[in-house]
């Protein structure tokens, strides 16, 4: 059992979604990264995605492409994104950190040598958005053999045929995307997902979280009603984005701001059940 | 010292090297379907569309009469009488008396310019039997965005091409060409504004309109399909300086020669070839500044495997794995990757690849445009610039074919100014 069965079983056992939030490692500077992972779980998050930069995100809008390019300007590598880590595992050994990027640093680094780092650090699980099932045997496959979960994205282009191919070797949970898109554009409908997700728990036991396209509060709980967790990504990409200064470094009590932001989206989401039950 | 892995190959392949790729799409450990999920049943689906496709003789002669009427095909085969005497001068002053015989595989004279139109009108005739509305496109230097542009014009489809902001910056002809055919040119500016930032801006164009829209790529990467069905869709050019150099010599040549990008020209001289070890095959990545500088796009040579756009291949990349910027003279070479078949007959050693300077490349399109009275561009003249290395070591029954892939008038304004002329 990874921190993230623990943390979805704790979650449904109190009966509310999981807030899953993502940062890109390194934006736009270690420490600060830092200071965010670190007050995060304070400030409601339930799961930390954390991006691993790349300097191609094919798959992510301008604000997640954005932070990336900062993180790489300033000195963000791989070694560093499993050093943040190891560096948050020190204080919080509860919260699951799942490492979300494209497949060529790590393929880079050798996967063998990745995924030892990776458990060593403190990494739960992965996601990994250019390796679709029919790569599994390039990282999939030894990841859960190395006892990390691997995150599938399913996506509405995922139909019936296609959705236990997708499904086979996910665990920890599933990680619907919303929409066609990038990171960061339209917003879902809340209708549409709420029959997406009943799609894909008829073909598995997993949470299903849900991501692409939240940014506020509202939206968040709105999707946090009917799915297991609710991922908000590029509005907290966009939030620290804000804070940067024309030096490139955060105003004072940035991060203190961001996570207070951060905070504001958590308890849309921690609020969702309670209020349909009201 | 890869001769091993030929063997291994060969059994698999039933002895031959034309058989790849495999059902997943793999060259080897090369290329593959590295997409995400959104993307999956689209590439999917275009494979089987494909594959349908490629069986249905309709579509063969759709493509056969488009080939001849609208694109020129077949192009000459061109022996250059003059280049070869010259190199053949130059052999006898360094006393060994050679020269090979050169002769010019002439897709330069294709409408549009280059081989790209080749590949376009069999997307764009695939995409249509597929029921797709619009079309999408990535472009460096311009010519695969033209002759998008042309064939997407020619059908009737909207076409949207992306191009990089620095690229759209020296190629401003060609993206007034691509406006006039009624094509929209949307800058791309995240990244570094290059080839290979076009391709993430079309793919997040592509993960967004999925129902509706078919991706032209422009060379012999990307995921499974592509590298194959373009690599098909160019092959005519090997296909026929085959038959035309049965005609001309009654024998096949001993060499070919192509310049490298992603590689689809030379792919699509080299295939047809690849089960005649006579052949020996040379493929010309761009040096830029000289390898040793770092600066230059030379994949294979200052390269190491990775995955970007869909497929394993050589890449330019950091000790992080980050994709690095390629630099050449010469826009439509400068691509950090290669098609994955290349990294393949690279690693097996069927092909040979070398690489060359800018300034290599751009005393060979001096030469060139001298000797023959053709300018080619400035790709091909890097193709040309190995030739007239190669050419005066060989004997003068040695049938070399060089693929003229491009014509090189967009590039007189990028020549006068690195010649210092102001026009």
């Amino acid at each position: 059992m990874t921190r993230l069965d623990r943390r979805f079983d704790e979650l449904k056992a109190q009966g509310r979604a999981a807030f899953v939030t993502f940062i890109t490692a390194g934006d736009p500077d270690f420490e600060t990264t830092l200071g965010l992972l670190n007050g995060l779980p304070g400030a409601g998050a339930d799961v930390i995605e954390l991006g691993m930069p790349f300097t191609d995100p094919m798959a992510d809008g301008p604000s997640i492409q954005a932070s990336a390019q900062r993180a790489l300007g300033n000195g963000a590598s791989m070694m560093k994104t499993l050093e943040l880590v190891r560096r948050f595992r020190e204080n919080d050994n509860s919260t699951p950190i799942v490492l979300m990027g494209y497949y060529n640093p790590i393929y880079h680094m050798s996967v063998e040598t990745f995924l030892g780092r990776a458990i060593e650090a403190g990494v739960d699980g992965l996601i990994v958005v250019d390796l679709p099932p029919e790569e599994d045997d390039e990282l999939c496959v030894p990841a859960m053999k190395a006892g990390l979960n691997f995150i599938r994205l399913a996506t509405p282009t995922t139909d019936d045929k296609r959705l236990p191919a997708v499904l086979a070797n996910t665990s920890g949970f599933v990680y619907y995307v919303s929409i066609t898109g990038i990171t960061g554009s339209a917003s879902p409908q809340a209708r549409n997902v709420e029959a997406a997700v009943n799609r894909i728990k008829r073909h598995t036991a997993l949470p299903v979280a849900v991501g692409f396209g939240i940014k506020t509060p509202e939206q968040a709980a709105e999707i946090a009603r009917t799915a297991d967790g609710a991922v908000v990504g590029s509005a907290i990409v966009d939030a620290i984005a804000k804070e940067i200064g024309a030096d490139g470094k955060m105003a004072p009590g940035a991060v203190e701001r961001v996570l207070e932001f951060v905070g504001k989206l958590a308890n849309g989401v921690h609020a969702a059940r309670k209020a349909a039950a009201e | 010292m890869t001769g091993k892995k030929v063997a291994s190959v060969s059994l698999t392949k039933a002895n031959s090297l034309r058989g790849g790729p495999d059902e997943r799409g793999r060259f080897g450990i090369f290329g593959g379907r590295f997409v995400a999920e959104t993307l999956m049943p689209l590439v999917l689906d275009l494979d089987q569309a494909y594959r349908h496709a490629k069986a249905d003789p309709a579509f063969q002669a759709q493509i056969d009469h488009m080939q001849r009427d609208y694109v020129g095909r077949e192009s000459p085969l061109y022996f250059a009488e003059r280049l070869t005497a010259h190199l053949r001068e130059k052999s006898a002053a360094a006393g060994s008396k050679g020269g090979a015989k050169i002769y010019f595989k002439r897709d330069e004279l294709n409408h549009t310019g280059s081989h790209k139109i080749n590949n376009c009108l069999g997307q764009i005739l695939l995409a249509m039997r597929m029921g797709k509305t619009r079309i999408i496109a990535e472009t460096g230097a311009g010519q695969h965005g033209v002759a998008t542009a042309t064939v997407c014009a020619r059908f009737g489809l909207p076409c949207v091409v992306y191009m990089g902001t620095t690229d759209i910056e020296r190629q401003k002809p060609n993206v007034f060409r691509m406006k006039l055919l009624g094509a929209e040119v949307i800058p791309v500016t995240s990244g570094t504004g290059t080839l290979k930032d076009a391709m993430n801006e079309a793919l997040r164009d592509w993960v967004t309109n999925v129902e509706n829209t078919y991706y032209l790529i422009g060379t012999v990467a990307g995921p499974h399909p592509y590298p194959a069905m373009v690599r098909d869709f160019q092959s005519i050019i090997g296909e026929e300086t085959k038959r035309q150099m049965m005609e001309r010599e009654g024998r096949l040549p001993d060499s070919l020669v192509a310049c490298i990008g992603g590689g689809s020209n030379a792919m699509g001289l080299f295939h047809p070839f690849l089960d005649d070890p006579s052949v020996k095959i040379y493929g010309v990545e761009a040096a830029g500044k000289g390898i040793e500088t770092g600066e230059h796009c030379a994949s294979l040579k200052g390269g190491s495997p990775g995955v970007l756009h869909g497929n394993r291949t050589y890449l330019l990349q950091d000790e992080d794995g980050q994709i690095k910027d390629g630099h050449s003279i010469s826009a439509g070479l400068d691509y950090p990757g290669i098609g994955p078949e290349h990294s393949w007959l690279h690693e097996t050693g069927r092909a040979e690849y070398v690489s060359v300077t800018d300034r290599e490349a751009l005393d060979a399109f001096q030469l060139c445009s001298r000797l023959e009275g053709i300018i080619p561009a400035l790709e091909p003249a890097h193709a040309l610039a190995f030739v007239t290395k190669l050419a005066p070591t060989l004997p003068k029954d040695h049938l070399m074919v060089m693929n003229l892939c491009g014509r090189g008038d967009k590039d007189v304004f990028a020549v006068a100014d690195h010649l210092g002329v102001t026009l």
